[in-house]
């Protein structure tokens, strides 16, 4: 599940499908700001460091000072001072060029932990996902590594399906979340930005041939994006899989912590279609069912 | 002075707090808006800027000259992001891959490797009324963000504006494009809805402004909706909380329909220029002033 813009609702809506889907693994691919485990409060049960990146160091020892590495280094990341260069960490790509210029041998190549992935023991099954830490790259990398372990989790413990709360944008880490799923489900918003970045990360679905289905999130906050929306996925022939009225219950299940089908006292089941639960909580329901439907379509072509 | 407003998560406000910000001091002083949320740009929805100028932002990536190149393998083993493979009898460059370091053209005992630009995406800059501005967008399937934005932070820098203010609408997240849009920021402004989501993601985005040594406040958008998480944990680290803008169904209907808050709702057009005068103010008291400061005009 992806949405290009953020703040569209869609963890809201992946804590929901965990609440209602059987048999599955959840994955939260957003490495860089992950949300997903504050409505289902997984308990983590494995912890694995993540060493993906590297950065030069100088053994200023060996250093004659002589500057090449700085004029090499196109990310900007050393600079001379005193006669020694200083690398900046935040800047420092990795490239490794650097440590192959120096004519003295004196900058090497150290691994630095990027970030932790975890997995984790959830009420609706098992969970897999991760920290990246500040000012870090590779997230691409990352989410292969949560993806991987989820889909071994799924492969030995016999789940049939991997619900992915995948990040915002079209960048290094969508592109590795949505690489080989059966299904992206994108959710927007009827606002302008919602309609200009669902466009966008259609463009990446279809790019790279992946299948596609939208999902309207508070459908009713401007009729005329909605339509908008409708009339443009038509034309490409992406299926509206559901619409979600704004319902401020939303929020408060977020701050309730919980996926916001589980409205009220409930358990998913006991709310039924005439039950107390709100508009949106029925509109997800009906989105699940929808999904299901998309899915079991998807699986009879393995 | 530059101040970027950036978010830990997507979706809280921060393209409308920059946009309005901007529109709330225009006229005043010589603005300059740059959208670094290269992956998805917004700002211009709103600010519907007419674009003079396009360029295309490009990387050097390499070209192995087969004629020359024997196989040796010495490039694919320097290169750090296994962009370029050799084999006996060809050596493959893989373009989406590359970072551009130039590594292998260095590098290349025969001389085999020469560079040619590859697009990864494009800027545009333009005017918004008296806002000028600059946007950047990746290409599609080009996943490296971070060029581009540095494309875009330097877009208007040729018209040496001097004195004024640049407001940097920066990416969401924590990582390395949000290190490339707010660095060498004089103030950062994160914005923040009252949720847990907000408050976590909050948390993050102050780490990272930490590391990069910006002063920092925060505006809470939403105000009401949510719990008081976000305002205690402000207090407890003390961040200030620069505005609130309360929830109100009206700002959120204007919003989608890529309105102008300033415009419409003339509260917030004093709320955004009171957010200003707390921002310009921390920076004169702040550790190092700025020459740029102290040429700002009072509103
Ligand atoms: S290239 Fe090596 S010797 Fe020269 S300044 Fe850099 S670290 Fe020092
Ligand atoms: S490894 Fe690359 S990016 Fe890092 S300092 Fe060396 S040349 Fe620069
Ligand atoms: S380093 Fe140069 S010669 Fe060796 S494989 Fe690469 S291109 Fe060919
Ligand atoms: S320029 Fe750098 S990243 Fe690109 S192929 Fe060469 S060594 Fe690899």
């Amino acid at each position: 599940m992806i949405s290009g813009k953020g703040g569209t609702g869609k963890t809201s809506v992946v804590a929901s499908f965990a609440a209602l889907a059987e048999n599955k693994v959840l994955v939260d691919c957003d490495v860089d700001a992950a949300d997903l485990h504050l409505l289902l409060s997984p308990e983590v049960v494995e912890s694995h460091e993540f060493m993906a990146s590297r950065q030069a160091t100088v053994d200023v020892s060996r250093c004659t000072g002589c500057g090449h590495c700085s004029e090499v280094c196109r990310f900007g990341a050393i600079a001379m001072a005193y006669g020694h260069p200083t690398i900046d960490p935040i800047s420092c790509e990795g490239c490794t060029v650097c440590s192959h210029i120096c004519p003295e041998g004196a900058i090497t190549m150290v691994d630095v932990m990027s970030g932790h992935w975890y997995v984790s023991h959830t009420r609706f099954g098992p969970m897999v996902h991760a920290k990246l830490k500040a000012a870090e790259e590779n997230s691409g990398k990352l989410v292969s590594q949560v993806r991987r372990k989820a889909r071994e989790i799924a492969e030995s413990q016999g789940h049939e399906l991997i619900i992915t709360d995948g990040p915002p944008g079209v960048g290094c880490p969508v592109i590795s979340s949505i690489s080989g799923v059966d299904l992206a489900l994108i959710v927007t918003e009827p606002t302008v930005a919602g309609v200009h970045d669902m466009e966008r990360v259609l463009d990446l679905t279809c790019h790279f041939g992946v299948e596609s289905a939208v999902c309207i999130n508070k459908c009713d906050l401007d009729e005329a994006n909605a339509e908008r929306i409708e009339d443009y996925c038509c034309a490409r022939g992406i299926e509206i899989a559901g619409k979600i009225p704004f319902d401020e219950e939303m929020v408060r299940a977020v701050v309730r912590g919980e996926p916001p089908v589980l409205y009220g006292d409930g358990a998913p089941d006991c709310a039924g279609p005439d039950s107390v639960a709100g508009e949106a909580a029925q509109a997800i329901r009906q989105l699940w069912d929808r999904v299901a439907v998309l899915l079991a379509r998807d699986a009879g072509s393995f | 002075m530059i101040v970027s407003i950036a978010s830990g998560k997507g979706g809280t406000g921060k393209t409308t707090v920059a946009v309005n910000l901007a529109l709330a001091l225009e006229g005043a002083m010589p603005i300059r808006f740059l959208d670094c949320d290269v992956e998805e740009p917004n700002a211009h929805l709103f600010l519907h800027p007419e674009i003079e100028r396009s360029e295309k932002v490009s990387l050097p990536v390499p070209v192995v000259d087969e004629s020359k190149c024997n196989g040796c393998g010495k490039c694919a083993r320097v290169c750090a992001f296994h962009a370029i493979l050799a084999f006996s009898s060809r050596t493959i460059v893989l373009p989406e891959l590359c970072h551009g370091c130039g590594g292998c053209a260095l590098l290349c005992p025969q001389g085999a490797i020469t560079e040619s630009p590859k697009v990864i995406g494009e800027v545009e800059t333009g005017r918004a009324g008296d806002i000028r501005f600059a946007h950047g967008r990746t290409g599609i399937g080009s996943p490296l963000a971070p060029p581009v934005v540095k494309a875009v932070r330097e877009a208007l820098d040729k018209e040496g504006l001097g004195a004024g203010l640049t407001i940097i609408d920066a990416p969401p997240g924590t990582s390395c494009p949000v290190v490339a849009s707010i660095k060498g920021s004089d103030y950062c402004v994160l914005v923040t809805e009252p949720t847990p989501f907000g408050l976590n993601d909050l948390g993050l985005a102050v780490g990272l402004v930490r590391e990069l040594g910006i002063p920092c406040g925060v505006v809470i958008n939403r105000a009401g909706l949510g719990d008081e998480a976000v305002s205690a944990y402000c207090s407890r680290e003390g961040i200030p909380v620069l505005l609130e803008i309360p929830y109100d169904r009206k700002y959120a209907e204007c919003y989608a329909k890529g309105g102008r808050l300033v415009d419409d709702f003339p509260e917030l057009r004093g709320a955004l220029k009171g957010l200003w005068r707390k921002i310009s103010a921390s920076g004169e008291s702040g550790a190092e002033g700025e020459d740029g400061r102290r040429e700002m005009g009072e509103i």
